[in-house]
């Protein structure tokens, strides 16, 4: 399944404002982070397991075991600063 | 000034226009209370010649209008709006206002105490600071999630090991 991927802060700065993904049926967001740390480079160090950041799922703050459908939206940023 | 409960934007707002447009037409308001923030001159000792702040369209509206819903729910108020201003402020500047109306002025301030919690962990903008020094993204701040514990929601946002985010929906 497709499912599109959004950066934002610092993790946008270092991957840009997204990309879409092909991932397996029945994965997770955990699972999505787990692949893009996989491909290495700028990808790890960006979403790297070190790293404390947050995520969206269809654009509402959502833990990393939330399950993805096709064509789901996954956002990843850094704690948030508003306010 | 836009109307509707949310504004995310980049231009600057009024209080006294934002505040008369919340209380137009409502006899049943008696007390009002708003928050501004804005931009410090310093920051954990250093000087800042700037912020610029970034958010994650779409997702901020809805998620500040949950937020209102929820404030609405909690607590006896007739309206509420949040003005959220995005990109380069500088200091002195205006950066948010949350404003409240209600029958009686104790709604009035929880509401308005609550929204501004709220939205402190739970809305998705993001502070970079510039200075002398370059620049850099702002921390979350612990006693940001441990004010919003206060209403019973575990932010789950600065701290690790917290929990994940809740849900909104």
């Amino acid at each position: 399944m497709k499912v599109t991927v959004r950066y934002f802060a610092a993790v946008r700065e270092a991957l840009g404002p997204g990309e879409e993904i092909e991932i397996g049926g029945g994965s997770d967001i955990a699972a999505l982070r787990d692949a893009l740390i996989a491909r290495g480079g700028r990808h790890a160090e960006a979403l790297g397991r070190e790293r404390l950041l947050r995520s969206a799922h269809n654009r509402v703050l959502s833990p990393e075991g939330t399950p993805l459908g096709d064509g789901d939206e996954v956002g990843f940023f850094p704690p948030l600063t508003g306010g | 000034m836009s109307t509707g409960r949310v504004s995310i934007r980049t231009d600057d707002f009024d209080l006294g226009a934002e505040v008369a447009a919340l209380r137009q037409g409502d006899g049943g308001v008696g007390a009002v209370v708003a928050f501004i923030g804005t931009v410090r001159d310093r920051n954990e000792g250093a000087a800042v010649q700037s912020l610029e702040l970034e958010h994650y369209p779409g997702m901020t509206e809805a998620a500040i209008e949950a937020m209102i819903d929820e404030a609405m729910r909690r607590f006896e108020i007739r309206a509420a709006r949040v003005v959220h201003r995005v990109g380069l402020l500088a200091p002195s500047a205006q950066i948010v206002l949350v404003a409240v109306t209600a029958p009686h002025r104790g709604d009035a301030f929880q509401a308005c105490e609550f929204l501004m919690d709220y939205l402190k962990t739970q809305a998705p903008f993001w502070k970079k600071e510039a200075g002398p020094g370059g620049t850099r993204w702002v921390d979350a701040r612990v006693a940001d999630d441990a004010a919003l514990a206060r209403w019973g929601i575990a932010a789950g946002n600065a701290a690790d090991g917290a929990g994940d985010a809740p849900d909104q929906r």
